[in-house]
């Protein structure tokens, strides 16, 4: 199987005289640096999800928002496809570009504009990265909620496209929850405000639609964002179990108790081995599960809520729990955890990394048929998970030098992915739909929804020129797929890789 | 074969964890029907709850009504996931009373504004109580729904997870559109702890002192949730664990304030919203930054400043443009528009050119017909 765009099913692509395509854009926006030549382009063929490689047709580097709506008309104008990049961490090939389209990369526009304390807000241009938000916040007791593990590198625009999450989104909630409002470029070359610094803003809430569409309805130019307070103090408790359905049973005995942690994050065996091995976090590497859960606040409550969990998980049945002594062993335990991709990383040569969300009763379920298709198909599967809001990253490891087993783990994924869609769960929690996943949203979602996505589509985007083929298939690709699907389940032999 | 996501989990009894027993009745067959019927009929129709936010937007030019009342019930109610579904008819306090016995509750705090308010209008409206600045609004903790498409069709948006981001997020998108796009049939929510401790607080000041005083105490991590000046009053609401409400009450300091003023606020019970007073009421939604317009009138200030009552004589026009020159809107709450029928003018402010045109768009490609609600929100849609 492969991901990348086919016109017989994502749609046709007008042909498109690249000479001539330069000249009109270099009509209307003299200046616009536009890169055109093979070795320039390859930097940009791949996001975070790089298996899969596209070289764009053009790649063009705006530096001022009268460039970008001069490039949106002439490409609307000629039914050019635009895809729009930030950073290119994404893992889900967002930001794949097209043989037959513009990549317009954001990372010129890479200024905080505007940073009030009082008002607590940040206004930035989307090239900003998500922890240069945090860092200029700092000095004011200030900081930026959502962080995703890639947020060292991250842009801001990106993270709105993606609605990107983190490992505080139970308590303080993803992208959607701390954007005020974003200035927006439409394909036509219009400007647009949607969301306001006030705490809401007449009509539809097209700030919410907007958040998530993939690069698909728009082109984010600029962010305001929430800054919060930092909370007083962070304390982080480590609970050992020697079975996974005991460490899930403690998640939901925590939030039964009222308590919401700051971040709760939880890991199997071959990701605690992974991430010890790596990083030394201190990780008990005999224990099939461990717990991570730090509580924040102000000083008084959070020695009461420690207690309070300590008793919780003692309770639950933890063969060990330790608190973290002092800051510097706090940020050890949460080493090990972010740590834990490029972890799992070296224990083998590729790795493929899944986001599906599952409601946290059905944990042990989703971990047995996880454990049943590593074993089937021979691959071997790490789990983390945001154990909190029930999304859960199994990582498949993999050899892509080894014929058939990028397509026997792009199997295991798919069904990874239909499990989360049975249990009542969805196929992406935090990393987008992209390309990666645009065949279980055919799982996900029946006929009739889809076509009232692209009914959506077709309001900010008639001429399907944002980002085509990404987010929302099309039906003749559900058709297809579908068709395949059912035909996998007749078949003798299952654990056979097929494409 | 129906979708996954069609089937239910399977209840628990109560008092085991486990999402509970549905206790309502599903009517969604026949309210696709009727809508079906509108479609093919070309007629507009009146989407109704409980009728208490009636008042909230412009007369519907319709006739017939699609009563979602007794399309209620709460779906499926897990407290340990923090998630609850509930059908567009469950009367609001039915839902609270629900959440309330497990110790949750939903943060935003909605307005009722009378006895029969239904959970689908409460989202429809969009509208957030006094916690709106801290705890977030209604779209905020919106996780999916149930939609009956303008052809009659029953579709299923977001889910019952707390992080969800496959296909466009058109159940927030519901918010606040007040049904023009498409009826509420269930929308399932985020729902959380109700705090170990609180407490309220009342501190006599003038206005500008109080202002001030929200300004520093909103850099730092205090448990407020809720902050409102009236009458040479800084109303003050602490809520969060017993630590830090006792330290903050005392560095605050003030007098106990009766806990009825936070409720009496969020109904409009306070006599700032009394009915006998002829003088329209206004909403102001302004930036944390803004200077207030000055418009004449008397002012009741919540949110910390964010959501600004306003009595007054002005002219709509002005206050619409002197809010929207503050980076702010205006919405006027009453009188209620039925006592004049032929007033073309939105109770909202307007919208820009440009953003208008794409609402016109999303309006026109969802609800061709345009049988949901027409003119509820503006006048040419």
């Amino acid at each position: 199987m492969t991901l990348l765009y086919d016109e017989r099913l994502d749609g046709e692509i007008a042909s498109v005289d690249k000479p001539s395509l330069m000249a009109a854009i270099h009509a209307e926006a003299p200046a616009l640096t536009l890169l055109a030549r093979e070795e320039d382009l390859r930097p940009f063929e791949c996001d975070g999800l790089s298996a899969y490689r596209t070289l764009p047709l053009l790649v063009a580097l705006p530096a001022t928002l009268d460039e970008v709506a001069a490039l949106m008309r002439v490409c609307h104008a000629q039914r050019v496809p635009v895809v729009t990049r930030g950073a290119g961490t994404g893992l889900s090939g967002g930001a794949l570009p097209l043989a037959k389209g513009v990549l317009l990369v954001m990372s010129r526009f890479n200024r905080i504009l505007e940073l009030d304390p009082e008002a607590r807000l940040a206004r930035v241009q989307p090239g900003v990265r998500n922890l240069a938000i945090s860092e200029a916040a700092a000095p004011h007791g200030l900081y930026y909620a959502p962080d995703p593990s890639s947020q060292i590198a991250c842009s801001i625009g990106g993270n709105v496209a993606e609605n990107a999450g983190g490992v505080h989104c139970l308590k303080y909630g993803l992208t959607v929850h701390n954007v005020l409002s974003v200035e927006i470029i439409t394909i036509e070359g219009e400007r647009m405000t949607l969301g306001s610094e006030a705490l809401d803003a007449p009509g539809f809430d097209l700030l919410a639609l907007f958040t998530g569409s993939e690069g698909m309805l728009g082109v984010i130019t600029e962010v305001t964002v929430k800054l919060l307070p930092k909370p007083q103090v962070a304390k982080v408790l480590m609970a050992c179990f020697d079975d996974v359905e005991q460490a899930g049973k403690a998640v939901g005995d925590i939030i039964a108790a009222g308590c919401i942690p700051g971040g709760l994050e939880m890991m199997d065996n071959l990701a605690i081995r992974a991430a010890e091995d790596f990083v030394h976090a201190g990780y008990p590497v005999e224990a099939e599960a461990i717990l991570l859960c730090e509580l924040d606040g102000v000083e008084a409550d959070v020695h009461a809520d420690c207690e309070r969990v300590r008793e919780l998980l003692e309770r639950a049945g933890a063969s060990e729990i330790r608190l973290a002594r002092d800051d510097a062993e706090r940020q050890l335990f949460w080493a090990g955890r972010k740590a834990a991709f490029p972890a799992v990383g070296r224990m083998s040569p590729d790795y493929y990394c899944m986001d599906g969300t599952i409601p946290r009763r059905e944990l042990p379920r989703v971990l047995k048929g996880i454990n049943e298709l590593s074993t089937t198909y021979g691959l071997r599967v790490a789990n983390v998970f945001h154990a909190g809001d029930g999304n859960l990253h199994p990582l498949i490891l993999f050899d892509a030098n080894r014929p058939g087993e990028l397509e026997t783990a792009e199997t295991i994924g798919a069904k990874i992915l239909e499990l989360c869609v049975e249990v009542g769960g969805t196929i992406t929690g935090e990393h987008g739909v992209g390309r990666e996943k645009l065949n279980q949203m055919c799982t996900q979602f029946a006929a009739d929804e889809l076509t009232q996505f692209h009914a959506v589509k077709f309001a900010f985007d008639e001429h399907r020129l944002l980002n085509p083929g990404k987010n929302i298939p099309t039906l003749a690709r559900c058709a297809e797929f579908g068709a395949m699907h059912v035909h996998h389940g007749e078949l003798p032999h299952p654990e056979l890789p097929r494409f | 074969m129906p979708h996954p996501q069609d089937q239910r989990p399977e209840f628990t009894p109560a008092g085991q964890a486990g999402p509970t027993l549905d206790s309502g009745q599903d009517l969604s067959d026949a309210l696709c029907e009727q809508v079906r019927q509108a479609h093919r009929e070309r007629t507009p129709l009146v989407i109704q709850g409980g009728g208490t936010k009636a008042f909230y937007g412009r007369r519907i030019a319709a006739e017939t009504r699609l009563d979602l009342g007794e399309h209620r019930g709460i779906v499926h109610y897990d407290p340990v996931e923090l998630v609850v579904t509930v059908r567009a008819g469950t009367r609001l306090s039915e839902l609270e009373s629900a959440l309330a016995a497990s110790g949750q509750r939903l943060p935003f705090e909605p307005p009722h504004f009378g006895d029969t308010a239904t959970v689908g209008g409460m989202v429809a409206c969009g509208l957030s109580g006094p916690r709106r600045p801290w705890s977030g609004a209604v779209r905020d903790f919106v996780l999916g729904t149930r939609v009956i498409t303008h052809d009659g069709k029953l579709l299923r948006f977001g889910g019952e997870v707390m992080k969800n981001v496959a296909g466009y997020d058109l159940s927030r998108l519901m918010v606040g559109a007040q049904g023009t796009l498409g009826v509420l049939a269930e929308v399932s929510f985020k729902v959380l702890p109700l705090p170990p401790a609180s407490a309220c607080l009342r501190l006599e000041m003038d206005e500008a002192r109080a202002l001030e005083c929200l300004r520093e105490w909103g850099r730092e991590p205090l448990p407020l949730s809720g902050a409102a000046f009236a009458d040479g009053v800084l109303h003050v609401r602490l809520e969060g664990g017993e630590g830090s409400v006792a330290s903050t009450r005392e560095r605050l300091g003030g007098d106990a304030d009766d806990a009825t003023f936070w409720e009496d606020l969020r109904e409009q019970r306070l006599a700032f919203f009394s009915p006998q007073d002829p003088r329209p009421l206004w909403r102001l939604s302004l930036p944390a930054r803004a200077r207030r317009p000055a418009l004449a009138g008397d002012w009741l200030c919540d949110w910390a400043g964010a959501q600004q009552w306003l009595r007054s004589d002005e002219p709509a026009p002005h206050v619409h443009e002197t809010s929207m020159a503050v980076g702010g809107h205006a919405t006027r709450f009453g009188p209620a528009l039925d006592d004049a029928p032929n007033d073309d003018a939105s109770p909202f402010s307007p919208l820009p050119k440009v953003l208008a045109r794409y609402h016109q768009q999303l309006k026109t490609r969802l609800d061709p017909h345009a049988i949901f609600n027409p003119g509820r929100l503006y006048a040419d849609w």
